[in-house]
């Protein structure tokens, strides 16, 4: 037993931390807000060049495939990293979901090598929504429904379309509603609270698209990856934000004294650390469950997840509110990390959902069902 | 990150639960009760002869040298029998490591053999009329008795779990008459036999006479009843609320084993339709998983030689509060009939100690926000 990374993986995530400490500070978040006056994309893309030649972009394809061949254990370190810098860029979508998918279905050589080389950026949504972050920025889409239980290709006896599954109809005239790739040009972009994450909407009824010809087990993976990725991004946006608002109750002087001498103010911020540090362990071990193959892995990811969407919305929050009003401003950096805590606590599934997730695992729900 | 148990290590969990299945004794009366005390002695002692009382412990004071996993793997297998609350843990959980780290050798052969055996039973006599919370008021003295070469100990020492029916206290007093708050404080051992000492047992919340508040009238302790120097008492006893508030006095064990049988509630009743009350049992489950996880990284860093320090507040307002939720949540899957007596209840009730005893959680948040987040005190 030893729950905690390895040498190699602290080692990995440190490089990275040390990266991006260097590369994307606040300003550099800024940049990545494409339409505002301080946007600037090539910036951005710099530090995803540097990601990709540090071999985070690669480290979930295979060596054989020219990535590091990291498993998820390695990945969420580094992943947290990505959301203690607030990385404008779909990072968890590209290196997480789609390159280790892409590299498992033939046929998609092309855009695994370009993915490797730092030139594919892919926005991706599975959970039915058709809304999709980075969809603006992105080299190519993915999206559909991989969520566990929905109708997928190959599966006929979910053949038949049911409120609230938003798949896709199978370009081949197959049954089911699997995932497609798309085009980027075919999302239309949409104003977002965060607009780093710059979403397109794409219409998930009909039109192009190519069906990604993977069975629902891979289709799963890649949906837990992405609960994962997105779980391990809230605890390292947390860390921020929880250091903000630490640093800032000791600078700021009300009454005489330093703010962060009230007992108020104390408590709010034990709670918010509390909450923090009791859901990042749940995301390693949920790495660990994926890693092993274990009966209970989309137990595990649920419960990280659940964990770190309640802890992110409860630390920003607090961060938020020891501030006060300088952090409702858009000159402080707070709203850059907490914007990104806000879309990201329910993306992938919220916390009620990833919950319903566990019920069912549990045995508390009717058979079958999620809700 | 390797979240498996070696076969040595499950091996030992194999056999202790074929020891326990076999001998866990069920539908004892509180051990809050003087007859129901008596019983969980019984138990005790049985676990004692079957080396099962103390098993992180050295041989030949009654362990099994078992190392910390092995001791985590225990406290599941106990909880998950169902066997009765542990009648000697502030003794074995609370005392013991203070002794281990602070206690001269001939204390530790002296003390901590009767003690595993459950022939001496030890309470902790911390708070005081005037000092709860701010432990650092104590005012119960010691004065210098250098003819007979011990201290006579007089003061007032109260909420003391068990202490009626325990055989020994341990707790703080003031050697140093012109000190003031942590300093001048020695920790010393009474026996409550001692001549000056009166118990006097009372009921708490659930009607159980499990408080004590025991008396003392110059009672004399002989030297060796000091335990880590004169004078030092105070960062001896940070070490034992250390223990009590960390891992030691609840062991994930006992969570994971309520939530469980929280789940196994919910099933029964049905709560399929009703997700409002479903989503609470998960959330119940999921903080006891949580917990465990967060003992296991904590654990680790201790085996790597870290030491726990302040974050073993983080540990006690977690279980404290999850103990709370969980056994509200059970209470209302319950219904009217949650205000009978029974299993139920009486955790519910318990529950409600935790974020009261070993430090109010309002303490702990401070701690926290202190010694953790490095927030300024004053």
């Amino acid at each position: 037993m030893r729950f905690a990374l390895t040498s190699d993986q602290a080692a990995l995530r440190e490089a990275v931390r040390d990266l991006l400490r260097a590369e994307c500070p606040p300003a550099a978040v800024r940049a990545g807000w494409p339409g505002e006056p301080e946007a600037d994309p090539a910036r951005v893309r710099s530090i995803w060049s540097q990601l990709t030649e540090m071999g985070v972009v690669g480290a979930a394809v295979p060596e054989e495939a020219g990535g590091l061949g990291l498993d998820a254990c390695a990945i969420v370190g580094m992943l947290e990293e990505a959301g203690r810098a607030a990385l404008p860029l779909p990072i968890v979508e590209t290196a997480f979901v789609a390159a280790p998918l892409l590299a498992e279905t033939s046929g998609h050589g092309d855009s695994v090598e370009r993915l490797l080389g730092g030139d594919l950026l892919v926005g991706a949504a599975l959970d039915g929504s058709g809304l999709v972050p980075y969809a603006t920025v992105a080299d190519l889409l993915l999206v559909g429904d991989a969520r566990p239980g929905a109708a997928q290709p190959g599966e006929p006896e979910d053949g038949e379309r049911r409120a609230g599954d938003g798949g896709r109809p199978r370009r081949d005239g197959g049954e089911g509603f699997g995932v497609v790739l798309l085009d980027p040009g075919e999302a239309t972009a949409v104003a977002a609270v965060d607009g780093a994450r710059a979403p397109g909407r794409v219409d998930l009824a009909g039109g192009d698209g190519t069906p990604l010809d993977v069975d629902a087990a891979a289709l799963g993976r890649a949906w837990e990856r992405g609960v994962l990725g997105s779980a391990a991004q809230l605890v390292g946006l947390s860390r921020t934000l929880l250091a903000m608002a630490v640093d800032y109750v000791q600078e700021r002087r009300q009454f005489g004294v330093a703010i962060g001498t009230f007992q108020a103010v104390k408590h709010h911020l034990a709670n918010a650390l509390l909450a923090l540090e009791f859901a990042a362990p749940a995301v390693l071990r949920a790495a660990w469950s994926l890693d092993e193959g274990s009966p209970h892995a989309g137990r595990d990811v649920a419960m990280a997840k659940a964990l770190a969407s309640d802890a992110a919305e409860q630390v920003a929050a607090t961060a938020l509110q020891v501030h006060g009003a300088i952090a409702y401003t858009v000159e402080y950096d707070l709203h850059l990390f907490a914007k990104r805590v806000w879309a990201g606590s329910r993306a992938w599934g919220d916390a009620d959902w990833q919950r319903a997730r566990i019920a069912a695992a549990l045995g508390l729900t009717r058979e079958g069902a999620l809700r | 990150m390797d979240l498996t148990y070696t076969e040595e290590e499950e091996a030992f969990r194999a056999q202790a639960r074929a020891w326990l299945a076999e001998n866990v004794p069920h539908g004892l009366a509180s051990g809050d009760t003087a007859e129901g005390f008596a019983q969980h002695l019984e138990w005790e002692r049985k676990l004692y002869e079957a080396r099962w009382a103390v098993v992180s412990w050295p041989q030949e004071y009654g362990g099994r040298d078992a190392s910390i996993w092995e001791w985590l793997i225990f406290e599941e297998e106990y909880y998950r029998a169902g066997a009765p609350m542990r009648v000697t843990q502030n003794g074995i959980f609370l005392l013991a490591p203070t002794i281990f780290e602070f206690g001269t050798r001939a204390q530790q052969d002296r003390i901590l053999p009767r003690m595993a055996a459950g022939l001496d039973l030890w309470c902790q006599g911390w708070s005081e009329p005037g000092a709860g919370s701010d432990l650092a008021a104590t005012k119960a003295r010691a004065v210098r008795d250098e003819e007979r070469g011990g201290w006579r100990l007089t003061g007032q020492k109260t909420w003391t779990t068990r202490g009626a029916f325990c055989t020994h206290m341990f707790g703080l007093f003031r050697t140093d008459p012109e000190s003031e708050r942590h300093r001048g404080l020695t920790y010393f051992m009474v026996p409550l036999d001692t001549p000056g000492v009166t118990v006097r047992g009372f009921g708490r919340l659930d009607g159980d006479e499990g408080f004590a508040e025991v008396f003392l009238e110059d009672a004399f302790v002989p030297d060796d009843a000091v335990l880590g120097g004169v004078d030092r008492g105070w960062s001896v006893a940070m070490a034992t609320t250390g223990s009590e508030r960390g891992l030691t006095l609840r062991s994930p064990g006992r969570f994971l084993s309520a939530a469980e049988r929280l789940v196994e509630l919910a099933r029964e009743r049905g709560v399929a339709g009703d997700t409002l009350a479903r989503d609470r049992v998960v959330r119940a489950w999921i903080d006891a998983e949580a917990y465990q996880l967060f003992t296991l990284q904590q654990v680790t860093e201790i085996a790597a030689g870290a030491a726990t320090g302040a974050r073993s507040s983080l540990n006690k307002l977690f279980w404290s509060e999850l103990d709370v939720r969980l056994h509200r949540t059970a209470l209302d899957l319950l219904g009217p009939e949650a205000e009978l007596d029974g299993p139920w209840s009486r955790g519910f009730l318990f529950a409600l100690a935790g974020p009261i005893y070993a430090g109010t959680n309002e303490i702990q948040r401070n701690i926290v926000a202190e010694r953790v987040l490095g927030l300024p005190r004053k």
